[in-house]
């Protein structure tokens, strides 16, 4: 591949509405480059509309988009020379899978148009690349869902975008071939290294395959870090509700003291801000013990098989029921009561 | 399959009865005449005239169709804006309307004193009781099929696909005629042949608006209509058999066309 002249992405208070809904509510975002960064957030959190303001396929109510400091709202998508994957695709079915690919190559105005061979040289490359190009005189129709989406991805990078976005790119594919194409994107994206930002509410797709995860909600951006800075420490408690399985519990604050119901916990709440919280635990960092071992106590209700673990369906004696993921070598079995001590538990107000 | 026998029992017989009996019954008697005389009726300058206007006209008209049906199915599939369901119900108004009733309002309104024929009398130009009359008398009982057969194609075309011929840096032109139009090819064309065939065989709403003047302004299912009435049953078949074929083969050449045009979409 060529040298990419590669791009600084730059979104400040980005706002838009669809009538009263505020798909984007004050959004700030810096993507640097030859970052592969994804949005992620469930559905209706803003994230898709972010990304199409970026590619010029929307505009915001206010806020301002800017590449390399270049500001971008004053182009549209024609000339932002940013390479957009849908997630349904949106091959040209009437086109073979040469003639996609080959499309942003031949609508480039006559001035800077190459010749039919450089074009075709050019397609065979990017056909080589998403290893499909047996697959050249076929139609779209044709071809398999991850087929599809590969070869909508060889289409979008041979205008040689600046930018790359990929929205919600494996959404519409069975599990397996979902797992294959992440490996695959994240290598091809280190191959040719183009700022790339892609959408996803797939948490795990999400800490897999970017190296920075913004992840959204409401229309707001709730934290930006590394996969680890999120899963390890979650700035709200919506990120850590959403991201990895978590228990949560209801506590109450006071004075130092952290109450399950009326039970005090024996955990350390130096600093938290009095009133109603919710305590979060990672269901694998809830470790069990002997009856009254722990901060914790309750009764085992079911216990399930789970590959790696054992799950086990646990009443707390606070009336809450929770389910934690231990080391299959414990021995748990329904009707024991048992002692759970949380290893590491967050507590954020509200 | 269960059911095959019957249903392919019931399929072929009542075709045969409804389509494919009257067509040899036609063909029969049109065999009562001797080519020569057979080849008279057809080069007599009224029967040549009346086939020239007919389908001269028809085709002209159907493809006026195909460009205001395709623009106005775009706007009613693509936008919403107020009436739109009113609009797109008007669409069928042709459809409905007893063609004698479309013929008499048709000619009211061009006629030379008509809200439309005045001005543009005052222009110079007549419409009733001339071939441009039948021209627009075609136009209109032809323009639903052209709508009704590329709006669910065109609904079911992701509009997805024109942002990505735009961020693919295609202009709007070049998303149309690279995109849009390859997608709506075989809908468009069997529109245009169905607007055709209609208007080829359009009797009712013609000939109150079309003067039938021979040579002129005659249609040829009229001139049928006057050899019947002059008890020349064999001329009236000729002249029906040759509409038949060439309906027929125009059928046949637009089916193959759009056959053509689907073989390169295949189906989803």
């Amino acid at each position: 591949m060529k040298e990419k002249t590669q791009v600084t992405i730059e979104a400040k208070n980005l706002v838009k509405k669809f009538g009263t809904f505020a798909a984007l509510d004050g959004v700030d975002l810096k993507v640097d480059n030859g970052e592969l960064l994804a949005l992620l957030g469930p559905s209706g959190s803003g994230k898709t509309t972010l990304l199409r303001i970026i590619a010029g396929l929307d505009w915001p109510d206010s806020g301002e988009v800017s590449f390399n400091g270049e500001d971008a709202l004053a182009q549209g998508a024609r000339e932002r020379h940013v390479g957009f994957v849908f997630q349904h695709y949106a091959l040209f079915r009437h086109m073979t899978v040469f003639e996609n690919v080959a499309f942003g190559l031949r609508v480039q105005p006559r001035a800077v148009r190459k010749d039919e061979a450089t074009i075709r040289a050019r397609v065979k490359e990017l056909l080589d690349l998403v290893q499909l190009d047996w697959l050249a005189d076929r139609y779209p129709s044709q071809l398999s869902g991850g087929q599809r989406q590969r070869i909508a991805l060889a289409r979008a990078l041979a205008i040689e975008p600046r930018i790359l976005l990929l929205d919600e790119p494996f959404g519409a594919l069975d599990a397996k071939v979902r797992k294959e194409l992440r490996r695959w994107l994240r290598s091809l994206h280190h191959e040719i290294n183009v700022t790339s930002i892609f959408v996803t509410h797939d948490q795990e797709e999400a800490l897999e395959v970017a190296n920075r995860v913004v992840v959204m909600d409401k229309g707001r951006i709730e934290q930006i870090g590394s996969p680890d800075d999120v899963y390890e420490t979650p700035a709200t408690a919506f990120v850590h509700g959403f991201i990895g399985e978590s228990i949560e519990l209801p506590v109450q604050v006071d004075g130092g003291v952290i109450r399950l119901g009326d039970q005090p916990l024996q955990l350390a709440a130096e600093g938290l801000a009095s009133g109603a919280s919710k305590l979060f635990v990672r269901r694998h960092d809830m470790l069990v013990g002997p009856p009254g071992s722990g901060a914790f106590e309750g009764a085992v209700q079911h216990v399930r098989n789970f590959g790696p673990v054992l799950r086990a369906e646990v009443a707390l004696s606070g009336g809450e029921t929770i389910e934690i993921d231990a080391p299959r070598d414990k021995e748990l079995r329904a009707g024991d009561t048992i002692g759970l001590n949380p290893r590491r538990y967050r507590i954020f107000a509200g | 399959m269960p059911g095959f026998g019957l249903t392919m029992g019931l399929t072929l017989s009542w075709l045969s009865i409804i389509i494919l009996i009257p067509l040899a019954g036609l063909f029969l008697k049109s065999l009562e005449l001797s080519p020569e005389q057979f080849w008279n009726i057809l080069s007599s300058r009224r029967t040549l005239n009346a086939l020239r206007v007919s389908f001269g006209l028809a085709f002209a008209a159907a493809c006026v169709n195909l460009v205001m049906g395709s623009i106005i199915v775009w706007a009613l599939v693509r936008y919403r804006f107020p009436g739109r369901r009113i609009f797109d119900a008007i669409v069928d108004v042709p459809f409905a309307l007893p063609t004698a009733v479309a013929g008499v309002a048709l000619t009211a309104l061009f006629a030379e004193k008509g809200w439309l024929g005045a001005p543009l009398a005052a222009l110079g130009i007549k419409v009733a009781f001339t071939p441009v009359g039948i021209f627009v008398a075609m136009i209109f009982i032809g323009i639903p099929f052209v709508v009704r057969t590329v709006q669910p194609v065109l609904q079911d075309l992701d509009p997805e696909i024109e942002e990505a011929a735009g961020s693919l840096g295609a202009s709007r032109w070049q998303t149309i005629i690279r995109v849009i139009l390859p997608s709506l090819a075989p809908a468009l064309l069997t529109g245009l042949a169905l607007a055709f065939a209609r208007a080829v065989g359009e009797y009712g709403s013609v000939i109150f608006i079309a003067g039938n003047l021979p040579n002129v302004s005659e249609i040829a299912p009229l001139l049928i209509v006057i050899r019947l009435s002059e008890f020349r049953y064999a001329d009236a078949t000729a002249i029906a058999v040759v509409m038949l074929v060439v309906s027929f083969v125009v059928i046949f050449a637009v089916n193959r066309l759009q056959r053509w045009a689907q073989s390169r979409i295949p189906a989803r």
